[in-house]
């Protein structure tokens, strides 16, 4: 028997929503809140339920128009490797600093992509990322933590 | 009212807000063209730039961006065949086989006449109908309010999903769990938040908007290998004929225009229903007024064909600011980035707004108008120029839209937990659009989540813990019974009705 990864999301959205209403209970309110009309809690209780309520829905009734994706042709490849990647951009932004780690980051997944010209990558990495750190720093006065350009001395 | 229009006029025509238009619509305009990527990713995309800046300016940014945006849209319809959003896909039906035929300059000086007519048209009726709804809206109560919230979420499931009803509804919950994170705003007691510092502040608005639309539609670009530059390779930018029209094709226009204007702007103030089912109701309209030989020219390149839809389109988007600016409950996705933009700032819509700060209500209606100038007047002859956009390479696209989704969250909150936050939400974002989970409902229910828990909160302390609120006042009972329409006849057509 085949299961529609449809299902299986909601069946993934119904377990979470039971764990979110679970959670909910578990709000502490204070002691002469816990019997009023509406407290902290009220509002997730019911979106527990709701959540509960159509994910079963769609659980149990039949479905009358599957969405139909052809996993084989998926890039799963380039798509993870930009997420890997995201994640190291973001591990390195604050202690390298912008500008170095945004640059590496456009490079690197400019190439993950497949794109070769070489002269644009350079032009769309460093230049660009330069230009764009002076409209925001130096011209909009919007903050930007560059440790690294702060120890070669180009940034204050 | 006249002088709230030299109010908006003076705060909308000060050159730094008449450059933010400018900056807006040429923005808005190539983000919009480019496939895949419509205004709520544009809007996204500007959201971190327009909190620098005083609430006008940055909202009349955005205004700029959505009219760019919308504009943009239509031109890779047009020229490409490739609408990358809904609601200008009724654009290309006689857009595209005009631009097939050597008249793609016609074709895109059919959409943005038409475009600018049917927005005229609908910044004229916004004009009048945005006061008095806002003195009609200040009779709305709390129960009220909470019933409208839950008919604006179940209108945007049903018209969004395309037959996914239940799977928009699941979005709208996880939207409202999502804003649930975060200190409740009257006992500020900590929910969902894990002990986690990060979150007690709730999750915010612009990482949600911005992983959910910029960062996921890059992703999904991506994982479905598609790559929506390379038709505009195939076909030359620069010669893309005349701009000039015929007294003929003028002669079309004008009859089209007025009708596609009012049909626009009625959808276009429905809650859920929008510019989508604006353009498409409009075309269908058209082909049963013309006579039958135009008729027999529809999907072949046909002036009224395009025009239609276009006039239709614009005129819904002015006309989905009705709701949000006098009961402050956006009727569509990108009405709810709006909002969530507004409330970033610290400014609440609703019926006050007209009265509190008349200078926002009025500014952003005439930047409104202002932007629709613009784009005639400055992105029309540069369509050519623009047009090269297109054949930008998805392999510099993409990681571009990355950087800009990280570098607007890092300028937020300067935070690793946000940005990986972001990237999460991303992943599952595009996981569940792979399988038809639409996304406007979540960003809807998450930017209406505090509102309508503050609804509740006072509905249900009135009439002490009692739901009899929802059919206390003739009104609410009205609400409700729409509410339970929509729900009925979409489970109905979903399980019931064949074919």
């Amino acid at each position: 028997m085949n299961i529609s990864p449809s299902k299986i999301i909601s069946l993934l959205f119904f377990i979470f929503s039971g764990f979110y209403l679970y959670t909910a209970h578990q709000i502490q309110v204070f002691t002469f809140d816990e019997n009023a009309a509406f407290n902290a809690k009220t509002f997730p209780i019911y979106l527990g339920y709701a959540g509960l309520l159509f994910s079963a829905l769609y659980i149990i009734l039949p479905e009358t128009k599957p969405s139909n994706v052809d996993l084989s042709v998926l890039d799963y490849k380039k798509t993870i490797s930009l997420v890997i990647l995201m994640i190291l951009y973001g591990l390195t932004i604050l202690r390298v600093g912008y500008f170095l780690s945004t640059s590496i980051f456009l490079v690197l997944s400019y190439i993950i992509l497949g794109e070769r010209k070489w002269t644009w990558i350079f032009i769309l990495s460093f230049p660009f990322v330069a230009i764009f750190m002076y409209l925001l720093h130096g011209l909009l006065n919007i903050y930007l933590r560059d440790p690294f350009l702060q120890y070669i001395g180009i940034m204050g | 009212m006249i002088e709230g229009i030299l109010i908006g006029l003076e705060t909308a025509l000060s050159l730094k807000n008449l450059m933010m238009v400018m900056i807006g619509c040429f923005a808005g305009t190539i983000i919009g063209m480019l496939p895949g990527l419509g205004p709520m990713t544009a809007i996204a995309l500007m959201i971190p730039i327009t909190y620098g800046f005083e609430p006008s300016t940055g909202l009349i940014l955005m205004a700029g961006v959505y009219y760019g945006a919308v504009f943009g849209g239509s031109t890779s319809s047009i020229l490409i065949n490739a609408p990358g959003i809904p609601r200008t896909v009724a654009t290309s039906f006689d857009g595209y086989p005009m631009a097939q035929q050597g008249k793609a300059g016609k074709a895109l000086a059919i959409a943005a006449y038409s475009s600018f007519a049917g927005g005229t048209i609908a910044a004229i009726f916004l004009l009048i109908a945005a006061p008095s709804l806002s003195k009609v809206s200040l009779a709305f109560r709390s129960p009220d309010y909470f019933g409208l919230m839950i008919l604006g979420l179940t209108a945007v499931s049903a018209f969004s999903a395309k037959g996914h009803f239940l799977k928009a509804m699941m979005m709208v919950v996880l939207g409202l769990m999502l804003a649930s994170v975060g200190q409740d705003t009257l006992s500020d007691i900590p929910r969902f938040t894990f002990q986690n510092m990060n979150l007690s502040d709730g999750i915010s608005f612009v990482l949600v908007v911005m992983a959910t639309f910029a960062m996921s539609e890059a992703l999904t670009i991506i994982f479905k290998a598609n790559d929506p530059t390379r038709v505009a390779k195939q076909i030359s930018l620069s010669q893309l004929g005349s701009i000039k029209l015929d007294k003929i094709e003028t002669k079309k226009m004008i009859t089209t225009i007025p009708r596609s204007s009012v049909l626009g702007f009625i959808i276009g103030v429905l809650p859920g229903a929008g510019s989508t089912i604006a353009s498409f109701l409009a075309y269908g309209m058209e082909r049963n007024f013309v006579n039958d030989e135009e008729k027999q020219k529809f999907g072949k390149g046909s002036v009224n064909g395009l025009a239609a839809p276009e006039t239709a389109n614009n005129a819904a988007c002015s006309g989905s600011f009705v709701p949000l600016l006098t009961l402050g409950i956006p009727g569509s996705g990108t009405t709810a980035v709006m909002l969530g933009a507004l409330l970033g700032f610290g400014i609440q819509p609703g019926p006050r707004l007209y009265q509190t700060n008349p200078e926002i209500f009025w500014s952003v209606i005439m930047s409104m108008y202002i932007g629709m100038v613009i784009l005639l007047i400055l992105n029309l002859p540069l369509i050519p120029y623009i047009a090269r956009v297109l054949a930008t390479p998805r392999t510099f696209l993409i990681p571009l839209i990355l950087f800009f989704s990280v570098t607007g969250i890092y300028l937020m909150s300067f935070n690793n937990f946000d940005i990986y936050l972001m990237i999460g939400i991303a992943v599952f974002a595009t996981i569940l659009r792979l399988y038809d989970f639409p996304m406007p409902p979540l960003i809807l229910a998450f930017v209406l989540g505090g509102l309508m828990e503050e609804n509740l909160r006072r509905s249900l302390l009135i009439s002490d813990g009692s739901w009899s609120f929802l059919w206390d006042r003739p009104l609410t009972i009205v609400i409700m019974f729409i509410i339970f329409t929509i729900v009925g006849w979409q489970i109905y057509k979903g399980f019931f009705r064949k074919n």
